[in-house]
């Protein structure tokens, strides 16, 4: 089993099970921690967010963006 | 009908009358367009995270709408030809929920948590003095020494 050493195992979604959050484009606080410093969406094999969620948390972004809640570009 | 969020950015030199005023003007086009508002909410005015129209700072606000699908089309219309609006933005949802939105809800506990980022210097973003977060930084120093 010790045969990998930096083997972490793999994190579960954040979005999924009992008192998961939900996924709303006004919480910037949430979707702030799926943006990287320059702005960017996050991948989700970072953020270990299922394929599903990503893509709601992509589209809150996205809104959030748009309603100048969040930035395109931080320089 | 349906149910549809729109979320409305006014500019920022408006007044508080002036704003009350657009959110009723908007309002009643809805009602008039046989639509209903269940529930408006103000969040005041807040600085937008890149300028818009030249403006650096705006009012938004938020109406929760019954109507039909004709009714959001006119007030889309009349939020496009208004002045004042700067931008806007119409979702539709499955319920209205009748609690305040979390804008609202973290406004309030903003002030009382303590900040979670270890890092003593000022935000860009950041109005309040920068010692507020001093205590924290010194308690992560520490666990990290005895590892």
């Amino acid at each position: 089993m010790a045969g990998r050493p930096f083997f972490r195992g793999r994190k579960s979604c954040p979005f999924t099970g009992p008192n998961a959050p939900t996924i709303d484009f006004r919480d910037t606080k949430l979707l702030s921690r799926y943006v990287s410093e320059r702005g960017k969406i996050v991948p989700s094999r970072i953020t270990a967010v299922s394929n599903k969620k990503q893509r709601e948390v992509a589209k809150a972004i996205k809104r959030a963006r748009y309603l100048g809640l969040l930035p395109y570009v931080i320089k | 009908m349906a149910f549809y969020e729109s979320v409305i950015i006014a500019r920022q030199d408006l007044s508080a009358q002036q704003i009350e005023g657009l959110t009723e003007q908007m309002t009643a086009v809805v009602t008039d367009n046989g639509g209903k508002v269940e529930k408006t909410e103000q969040w005041g005015l807040r600085s937008i995270a890149y300028r818009i129209k030249k403006n650096r700072k705006g009012h938004y606000f938020q109406l929760s709408i019954d109507a039909p699908s004709k009714a959001v089309a006119e007030l889309e219309r009349q939020l496009g030809l208004n002045e004042d609006v700067l931008r806007s933005l119409t979702v539709s949802i499955d319920a209205i929920d009748m609690e305040p939105s979390v804008v609202l809800a973290s406004k309030g506990a903003r002030d009382e948590r303590p900040r979670r980022d270890h890092d003593d210097r000022p935000r860009r973003d950041d109005k309040r003095p920068a010692p507020a977060a001093a205590a924290a930084p010194a308690a992560t120093d520490s666990k990290e020494g005895e590892a």
